[in-house]
């Protein structure tokens, strides 16, 4: 059954090549229908395929399917080819799954648009792109993918485009990957000089002959692109502004699936950081880093889906801090459930600015958990999760990346331990602001009995939860989110069932810890005290008051001014430096030498022109002077 | 007895300096043209003269190839003076200067 795996790609593909010419045709809301038609399909394909890999003993749980020589030149031949591993498969698996219940929400969440159908077009090869990364079995076809997922990513952000901001969101989001894009192709470069390929297992095997400073070099590269794609410091600002997209995307594409490619290509690169620990140590450092900027950055945003943007900077610090820590287990165990509780937030947040009319300012909400109850139960189940609340599945992803971290260096530890209190804090005051205390909007009841309400945004607001095609995603999310961390236990060897099927691909390289039980305990405790502090003092700050200056600075706000600085120091010099090429270069220098030549011809031909006096005697005389001199020159010659 | 070869260098010398100074000084046409006949002949004569002492008749050749050109060259001159002359009865060479710069 596990011939079956092409399939998986294949199904989004053709639901792609549908829609693409027929979608308008299929109409609403045909075409949703048959893009998370597609998808499910590839999700049941997965499991099958998962299914008949689990049935394999663990040392042969690696097979290659190649398809077609996707092009040679020279001795270089790059297979289209699909590598199916414990790795890949996991990936495949809670992409295909969450993408299902993401095109099921969009149905519901995108009905009034009239673009629908090509939303799901996007979608459709957006989830193409994105298994092709995971699932390809070298590292040129993932490029391909990664690339897809690119695309797709700056269609789907800049979907509305004919607003600014979004239109300029998406070109932010291209030119942000593609600095790191630049790093992942000079990796690829540096690959195949070393190694003289490109497929996984046959680079992996030949890493004996490459020099550690290459392996750095290839593994800081491709650190680079994932920098870049996974929203690092210092790339990461776009990630805050792809939030002008709708917000499925958001869930889909900026918090479950695409933005933890990076992570998911660190994983995949264990043999490499393995001999690299320098790089690693750089990784696990921007990780951390990365973790607490967005931590920080997200306790003082105003904006519903921003303070989930910046959470998933942080979250994704957080993967890459277990990846450079060498805990990939921890890193794709912390992917998973942050996939299901970050796009839950998201599909709720999108619930709620349904509900609010399009309004996204948390501080014009409140009150709405009594009226939105699926979204509120569900939301506040979220929060539990990313919070790390025992036992929802937060808790123990973010235990293991931290004891992990512990393991490399106390330093890292404390850092992503503050920023889990935080995390649980900036959460529990989005949950406060917007589902708890005063209704800080106008109910639409008190237009129709004829109050006035000049000025307010809220005339006519009916606020409930949403169609069925929204809440099912969201309950099924909710469970996945709070039973999600059952798949990786730590109390005894036989409940970590993640760690034991990844082994074949990570086990050789993975850190190994040696706690106690007693330290393991305390690690848990300590884990749930920090997420219940930030719980409380969220509670006790904002259940009564949106109104905290203090807490909200302008220099969280703006994230640090990271975003700001970096428009300063390279937007500006390089628009800068555009607009002294364009005006002093191209003007004076290009355009000078283009005139200068024409000048010097036109001056020279008015010189020359005197010499054409039209008088054929003139022209004998310079034929006879010419013969005299030519005379004179051969008597000369001769004579000497 | 024959003539020494100076001499006919000399005639030809004589014929092509004729030749040049007709062409520069006179303002006839035909005249001008009739001095480029002139310094052709000249170089022709030279031409055979040096076939002669050097007894190479490869000279003459080459005599023939410039009768050759001569008579083409009469043609096309003998055209454009009939040409010049139908623009204006009388005209002299200085006349026909339109192509100044």
């Amino acid at each position: 059954m596990i011939h079956a795996a092409f399939l998986i790609p294949i199904f989004p593909l053709a639901g792609f090549a549908i829609l693409f010419p027929l979608g308008r045709r299929l109409g609403n809301p045909l075409a949703g229908w048959l893009a998370t038609a597609m998808v499910t399909a590839s999700f049941v394909v997965t499991v099958i395929v998962f299914v008949a890999l689990f049935q394999h003993a663990p040392a042969h749980r690696e097979f290659t399917q190649s398809w077609f020589t996707w092009f040679g030149v020279g001795r270089l031949r790059v297979n289209a080819g699909l590598l199916v591993d414990p790795l890949s498969m996991t990936m495949a698996a809670f992409v295909t799954g969450v993408s299902s219940l993401i095109h099921l929400y969009s149905i519901g969440y995108m009905r009034h648009d009239e673009q629908f159908p090509k939303f799901f077009t996007y979608l459709n090869l957006f989830v193409f792109a994105m298994l092709m990364l995971v699932l390809a079995d070298n590292f040129v076809l993932s490029f391909f993918g990664w690339e897809g997922v690119g695309v797709c990513s700056y269609f789907l952000i800049a979907f509305w485009f004919e607003r600014d901001d979004a239109a300029s969101a998406g070109k932010k989001a291209m030119i942000f990957n593609r600095i790191g894009d630049a790093g992942f192709l000079l990796a690829l470069f540096l690959i195949f000089e070393r190694t003289r390929s490109f497929e996984y297992t046959t680079v992996f095997a030949r890493l004996g002959h490459v020099g550690t400073p290459s392996l750095v070099a290839i593994a800081l590269l491709l650190f680079l692109g994932a920098v870049g794609k996974s929203a690092q410091i210092p790339l990461f600002p776009w990630l805050a502004d792809a939030m002008a997209g709708p917000t499925p995307v958001s869930a889909l594409i900026h918090a479950a699936t695409m933005v933890t490619a990076g992570v998911y290509l660190m994983c995949r690169i264990n043999p490499i950081l393995h001999l690299a620990p320098d790089a690693a140590h750089v990784i696990a450092w921007v990780g951390a880093v990365t973790a607490f900027v967005g931590a920080t950055s997200a306790c003082a945003q105003n904006d519903i889906k921003k303070v989930l943007a910046y959470s998933t900077v942080s979250q994704l610090g957080y993967m890459m801090l277990a990846a450079g820590s060498g805990a990939y287990v921890a890193a794709i165990f912390l992917m998973l459930t942050h996939a299901f509780y970050k796009a839950l937030l998201f599909l709720g947040s999108g619930s709620v600015i349904h509900a609010m009319d399009e309004d996204q300012d948390i501080k014009n909400m409140g009150g709405l958990a009594k009226l939105m109850p699926i979204t509120g139960v569900t939301f506040l189940i979220g929060w539990f999760s990313i919070a790390g609340v025992p036992p929802f599945s937060g808790f123990w992803s973010k235990g293991d990346v931290l004891e992990n971290a512990w393991a490399v260096t106390p330093a890292l530890w404390v850092i992503g331990a503050v920023s889990a209190f935080l995390t649980a804090y900036y959460m529990g005051r989005e949950y406060f602001l917007v589902f708890m205390g005063e209704r800080r909007w106008t109910e639409g009841r008190q237009v129709a009995d004829g109050h006035e309400h000049a000025g307010s945004e809220h005339d006519g607001l009916h606020p409930h939860d949403p169609s069925w095609h929204m809440s099912l995603p969201l309950v099924v999310l909710a469970i996945l989110a709070a039973l999600g961390g059952f798949i990786n236990l730590p109390f005894h060897p036989d409940f970590v069932f993640l760690e034991r099927w990844l082994d074949p691909v990570v086990g050789a390289n993975v850190l190994v810890t040696h706690f106690s039980v007693g330290q393991q305990w305390l690690f848990a405790v300590v884990d749930a005290a920090i997420a219940l502090t930030g719980v409380v003092v969220a509670a006790s700050v904002w259940r009564a008051t949106a109104n905290r200056p203090a807490l909200e600075p302008r220099f969280l706000f703006m994230a640090w001014f990271i975003d700001r600085g970096e428009d300063r120091l390279v937007a500006r010099t390089s628009t800068a430096l555009a607009s002294f090429t364009a005006t002093v270069v191209e003007s004076r220098v290009v355009d000078g030498a283009v005139n200068g030549v024409a000048s010097l011809t036109r001056w020279s031909g008015e010189r020359l022109r005197r010499v054409q006096s039209g008088y054929v005697r003139n022209y004998a005389l310079g034929l006879i002077a010419g013969l005299v001199v030519l005379v004179a020159y051969v008597l000369v010659r001769a004579g000497s | 007895m024959s003539v020494d070869a100076s001499w006919y260098l000399t005639l030809a010398a004589v014929l092509f300096t004729i030749g040049v100074v007709g062409l520069l000084v006179r303002r006839n046409v035909l005249v001008m043209f009739m001095c480029i006949e002139l310094m052709l002949n000249a170089a022709n004569l030279t031409f055979v003269t040096y076939a002669r002492v050097l007894d190479d008749v490869g000279g003459q050749v080459a005599v023939f190839f410039v009768l050759v050109v001569a008579a083409a060259e009469v043609v096309v001159g003998l055209g454009i003076i009939v040409a010049i002359f139908r623009r204006k009865v009388g005209a002299t060479a200085d006349d026909a200067h339109v192509l100044k710069g």
